[in-house]
């Protein structure tokens, strides 16, 4: 250990800390620190008076300013819907059909309705609205109500099979084999047929008996040469596009017990801005007619 | 003794510094330097240039609001920002060069601190005379109205000086005539009122009562720089060999061993900086020269040769004490390290005129649509989705033409668009989804992936751009 060092009256205070002979000045703190710091003190007392700052059991105290993270949000939203109240304005009273040839009108509505399309609609179609088994992909250009914009706007309004809108899209197909329509052989036989509609591989020996099955029992909806029709929502069964799948167990099924796909009536939650932002957005993905 | 000290107070106030006014080749280069710099600084917004009815004409302009840069003929674009990183190396790589070369050149002549230090130490001597003055007034205890009014004059024009400063800096971030208009007549907005208050006091601070301190205590460069200098580079130094020992009785006896130095004590009075370069160079020392100047002088008027104090080199001392000729100015500069500073220096530059020759004044970006990663469509068709962005970096609209080469089968479509033509707006990157497609039967649509390329056309220049993608198929 070194030796330490000699002390002498009016040397600066140490704190008695000694490493090989260095020691630390134990010095008041800055004035301009001490002075910042009880500022801060004091600032923290009235912060935490006039904002929310205690914990309690439940909730914490609310503050004098009455301020809150959830006004705050709820300002802001109010601030933009009134932002954009002018261009709803404009939306609901522009005629559907001429919307795309204003081009500041229309790309408001697609980001108006992408955010519409994401909150409301993804759940069942799919973020990028390429849909799944039962819930239709509205990217491609088969439509099993229409895919102009009136049509869509009409579908998105109403919904689909729905019991709380009276003009809601509305067909039943009869489940053919459960409610013993149609036999077991029949039900293959029209399977096979249907698959031959859209050259997909099947037993070319049922397709003929199956062709018979077709036209007495399912031509009325589909129309004899099977291409659907809209008014009821029919499916086209020529194409190569299958809500349900094109493969002779999924077709067969589809025969047997039918199908009953149910979408929403917007209308009655969302305003009419909202719903022809998202007619509109789902109009211009890439099918839209 | 039984009587206690106090304990030494740990605080010492700023010596107040009154440099005496200098002339001389250095100061003279300095004014012009100052003149120069600041008149780049203050007059360039207000330089105009054509850049066509719907672009600004403002030949420097930072527009932050639409993400653009001009510079005369140059426009910067955000994804071009490469050009700002590279500007910036090569400032920090001249500023290593000049450092290793020079010493501390940049603070003694270049640097923001020191210019309008001197600037306002210039106004000060108008105001209130020159050192000898400065300090009877600022010993004057008594607050006459002769001191009120030469204070408030010079914290005036101090003031001024801040406020087209401050004034300055916000023309480079708008069109300069308007902001000035708009400025003068209360209707700016708050952040060009808040930045110009902001810059006038910081200026009339460091300026007028910071000065030495920032270059001392708040700027870390001078401490960096010692990194880049050693023996070879010129700093500001005294030949104690041929000054000392210094004295003022040139008749006294004994006069004929004193060095040249006279201790007239001008090279401290002209320092700004308040330091005595004869203890050597230190810290504070920023190179302004300005004691070489004085020294000169005073070398002049006694008969000596000039260069008692001067711009010397660290291996120069040792050469000149043994009596040896000091080497060239120029075998101290031209050094490997200078060497290589200034072809690295020179390589950043040339890649950046390169960058900034070949680059197209049309462009896109190819984003494929992977949510889907294809659409089949009612007849088989495989259809996979881009979005493009198409960049127009043209004053007027143009005409752009989207076409994609890779299987003979596949067809291009925009929405919304009738045809592969598309109006551009100007200096815009505009977004269009496009759609490609490839029949049932096609090798595209049956296989995984098939490389494409996107070609977009500049109908009106010929000019052609390309980006390469993916088209994705059913894979079976």
């Amino acid at each position: 250990m070194s030796k330490a060092p000699q002390h002498h009256k009016g040397d600066p205070q140490t704190t008695g800390h000694n490493w090989d002979g260095i020691e630390e000045f134990d010095n008041p703190m800055p004035r301009w620190w001490l002075w910042t710091f009880y500022a801060c003190i004091v600032w923290a007392i009235g912060y935490s008076i006039a904002y929310p700052a205690w914990p309690g059991i439940k909730s914490a105290s609310a503050g004098l300013l009455g301020w809150s993270t959830r006004a705050d949000v709820a300002r802001e939203i109010e601030a933009v819907n009134e932002a954009n109240a002018a261009i709803n304005a404009r939306l609901v009273a522009a005629d559907l059909t001429q919307i795309s040839n204003d081009p500041e009108l229309n790309s408001y509505a697609v980001s108006a309705g992408a955010a519409v399309f994401k909150t409301w609609c993804a759940q069942c179609h799919g973020a990028g609205a390429a849909g799944a088994k039962g819930y239709p992909n509205l990217l491609d250009d088969d439509w099993l109500w229409g895919g102009d914009i009136e049509s869509i706007h009409y579908t998105v309004t109403h919904g689909v099979r729905n019991e709380d809108d009276g003009d809601a899209r509305y067909s039943q197909m009869p489940a053919f084999g459960r409610d013993d329509l149609l036999s077991d052989e029949e039900i293959d036989q029209v399977t096979n047929f249907v698959m031959s509609l859209s050259e997909t591989p099947m037993d070319a020996s049922l397709v003929a008996a199956g062709k018979v099955v077709f036209e007495d029992n399912c031509a009325s909806c589909h129309m004899p040469d099977g291409t659907g029709d809209r008014t009821q929502g029919a499916p086209n069964l020529t194409d190569a596009i299958w809500l349900y799948g094109g493969d002779y167990d999924t077709i067969k099924e589809t025969v047997t017990n039918a199908r009953f796909g149910v979408m929403p009536a917007w209308g009655l939650r969302l305003n009419e801005d909202q719903i022809r932002a998202a007619a509109l957005y789902v109009h211009q993905l890439g099918g839209g007619e | 003794m039984t009587e206690t000290n106090p304990a030494p107070s740990l605080y010492s106030a700023r010596e107040p510094i009154f440099p005496r006014r200098v002339s001389g080749k250095f100061r003279s280069l300095k004014w012009v330097l100052l003149s120069l710099m600041l008149g780049i600084y203050y007059l360039t917004p207000w330089i105009r240039w054509d850049r066509g009815p719907e672009l600004p004409d403002q030949a420097v302009l930072l527009d932050l609001a639409n993400r653009r840069f001009y510079f005369f003929w140059i426009e910067i674009w955000p994804h071009e920002f490469y050009f700002v990183a590279g500007l910036l190396i090569m400032a920090g790589l001249g500023l290593f060069l000049f450092t290793s070369a020079l010493g501390r050149v940049w603070c003694g002549y270049a640097c923001p601190q020191t210019v309008w230090t001197d600037l306002f130490i210039l106004v000060e001597r108008w105001v209130e005379g020159d050192r000898n003055a400065r300090l009877r007034l600022h010993r004057q205890k008594k607050l006459d109205f002769r001191k009120v009014r030469l204070r408030l004059t010079k914290w005036t024009i101090w003031f001024l000086i801040g406020l087209a400063t401050g004034g300055a800096w916000v023309f480079y971030f708008a069109d300069a005539p308007t902001l000035l208009h708009d400025l003068v007549t209360g209707q700016a907005h708050p952040v060009a009122y808040t930045t110009m208050l902001v810059l006038t006091f910081t200026t009339f601070f460091f300026g007028g009562f910071a000065r030495e301190q920032i270059c001392i205590y708040a700027c870390p460069w001078p401490r960096i720089q010692a990194a880049m200098m050693d023996e070879d580079t010129l700093v500001v130094g005294y030949r104690e060999w041929r000054g000392e020992p210094r004295g003022k009785h040139r008749k006294a006896d004994g006069a004929e061993q004193l060095g040249d130095c006279i201790d007239c004590n001008a090279c401290v009075n002209v320092c700004p900086m308040g330091i005595d370069i004869r203890d050597g160079q230190q810290l504070a020392c920023i190179t302004c020269a300005l004691c070489i100047d004085a020294c000169d002088d005073v070398m002049a008027k006694i008969g000596k040769p000039r260069g008692l104090i001067d711009y010397m080199a660290l291996s120069d001392e040792d050469n000149e004490r043994s009596g040896q000729a000091p080497r060239s100015v120029w075998k101290h500069i031209l050094r490997p390290r200078t060497i290589l500073y200034t072809v690295m220096w020179s390589l950043v530059g040339f890649g950046l005129l390169f960058a900034l020759f070949i680059r197209p004044d049309i462009d896109l970006t190819v984003a494929p649509v992977r949510n889907p990663t294809y659409v089949t469509l009612s007849d088989g068709t495989i259809r996979n989705t881009y979005d493009i962005r198409l960049r127009n970096k043209h004053g007027e609209p143009r005409m752009f033409e989207l076409s994609v080469v890779g299987d003979p089968s596949m067809q291009i479509q925009l929405e919304g668009v009738d045809g592969s033509k598309v109006q551009v707006p100007a200096d815009t990157a505009y977004l269009q989804r496009v759609y490609v497609t490839s029949p049932k039967g096609a090798a595209p649509a049956a296989a995984e992936a098939t490389p494409l390329r996107f070609w977009v056309a500049d109908l009106v220049s010929g000019e052609r751009a390309y980006k390469d993608s993916t088209f994705n198929g059913r894979g079976r």
